[in-house]
Formats: structure tokens, sequence, C-alpha cells
């Protein structure tokens, strides 16, 4: 059997058949009612939910560094204020005593 | 006097939903016609031509109006169609088994006598039927487009937004493909 030669037999059988047209009655209605029954799309609405996402979104951020803070010791433990050891470093060559002879 | 078509859609585009209808009424034989050579039940049809017109009011902000609004229209039904085939690909796979007997007469009288067998017999057609649901979704698409409704492949290329290149080796592949499962089908009833 010719494997091409049937290949090309059914596929002009698929040519010579007629696309069917048929439409089902009321069609047209039937997909008026499905646009109808969609809500409409609004960009304003978009918008607006975004942005109530972001917002409470940067509240929970707000609250959690917020309860870091509070639950964070305030007062430093001795030797371990950052902004007093910065001045000693920064100052420490002005606290060393000058050694150089006269 | 008739709004044209132009008219319609500029009316849609503004809000007007019910200048939608003409263009669903004028242009729903070709969407069916369409959606009938990828799928056979009559409620994948309906459901695939819903898709499309949902779709085409959905998108129409994306009509240009530089080609016919037809020819956009049957480029989102082909894809629509393709998006289904791929949907539905577990369906593909039986044997042969269940050839009908109008269908095998047509195969005998055809290893009988190649040249004279009726290429416009029903049987012949429920084969190539056959034939077609065995393919992938991608060499379905190019073999139909291609072969049976005669289309170039640069044609091919803009209906399905792949690259020529990409259409041609489909193409190879998909007449690889349907020649592998004609001989399967052959092989399983004349050997």
């Amino acid at each position: 059997m010719s494997l091409p030669e049937l290949q090309k037999k059914l596929v002009a059988a698929a040519r010579l058949k007629a696309p069917d047209e048929r439409v089902p009655y009321a069609f047209e209605k039937r997909i008026m009612a499905q646009l109808a029954a969609r809500p409409v799309a609004d960009a304003w609405v978009f918008w607006a939910r975004g942005l109530w996402r972001a917002a409470a979104s940067c509240v929970a951020v707000a609250l959690l560094l917020g309860a870091v803070s509070l639950l964070s010791p305030r007062v430093p433990a001795p030797g371990k204020d950052l902004s007093q050891d910065f001045e000693n470093t920064l100052l420490a060559s002005a606290d060393l005593p000058d050694n150089s002879p006269p | 006097m008739e709004p044209s078509e132009a008219e319609l859609i500029a009316a849609v585009l503004q809000g007007d939903r019910a200048s939608f209808e003409p263009l669903v009424v004028k242009y729903s034989p070709r969407v069916f016609a369409t959606a009938r050579r990828y799928a056979r039940r009559e409620s994948e049809i309906e459901d695939i031509v819903q898709e499309v017109w949902l779709k085409a009011f959905d998108k129409l902000k994306t009509f240009r109006g530089e080609a016919p609004f037809e020819h956009w229209l049957m480029r989102l039904a082909v894809r629509t169609c393709y998006d289904f085939l791929r949907g539905h690909q577990r369906n593909r796979v039986s044997s042969f088994s269940e050839i009908s007997e109008p269908e095998e007469d047509w195969l005998e009288r055809f290893v009988a006598e190649p040249g004279h067998t009726a290429e416009d017999a029903d049987a012949a057609k429920l084969l190539i039927d056959r034939v077609l649901e065995k393919l992938s979704p991608e060499a379905r698409l190019v073999i139909q487009l291609l072969e049976i409704e005669d289309r170039s492949v640069k044609e091919i290329a803009e209906i399905t937004g792949w690259s020529v290149p990409l259409v041609k080796v489909r193409a190879f592949r998909a007449r690889g493909e349907m020649r592998k499962i004609l001989s399967r089908m052959t092989r399983d009833k004349y050997l």
C-alpha cells in the first residue's frame, strides 16, 4: 500500500468536506446574555483595589516595625552604645597623650 | 441605513454592548465552521464559539482596523481552537480497532485499487477525521491550515503567531506524524 497516496486521498477527502456553518437557534442572544451578566470593567475599580492592597501591606509593615521597636530594650547595656563607641573611635587620636620629644 | 462594521465596533468600544450583536449574527456561521474543523461534539463546538466571542469582546480595543474585522476574528477563532486542542490532548489516545465497517471497506478498496477509490466518500471523510484526531495539537493545526485549507506558510505564521521557520519545521514534523499514524492504521488492519 502506498502511504503517500493514501495521505493524499484522505487530505483530498477532507478538502471536499464542506464547512458546516449551522448556528444554533438564538445563539447571539446567548452571547449577549453572557456579556450582560459580566460586571462592567471599570479602570477606577482596578486602581482602587490595587491601592487598597498596597495600603494594607504598608500598614502591616509599619505595625511589624513598631512591634520590633517596642519589644527591643530601650536602654542599651554599658559598652553597647553605638554612638559612644563611634565617638570614642573617632576621637581616639585626639585622646592619645602627646609623646613626641620637645 | 444600517451602521457599518467600523461604526458598530466604535459604538461597542464606547460602551454600547448592544452594537456587538449584529457582529455576532454576521460572523457566527464562519466561526462555527472553523470550530467544527477542530472539535466534533456539538457541545464542545458551542463552547469554543462562545469563548471566541467573549474574547473578541474583551480584546476589541486591540483591533486597530488595519485588516478586516473578519480576519482578526478568524485569527482569534483559530487560536482558541488550538487552545482547545491542547486542553484535550488526553482524548487522542485510542487505537484504530474502532474503525467502522464503511471505513474498513473504503480502506480495502484503496488497497485493491488505489487509483479508483473515491475521495468524496463519507467513509474517507470519517477516516481523515479519525487520523486528524490522533495528531498532536501543533500537527493538527498545521495540517488543517496548510494541507486542507491550502493556506501559505506566511498566512499560517500570521494566524498562529509562530515564526515562518517554526511553521516550516512544524509542517515537516506534522507530515511525518501523519504518515506514522497512517502506517499504524494500515498495519493494524492489514498485517
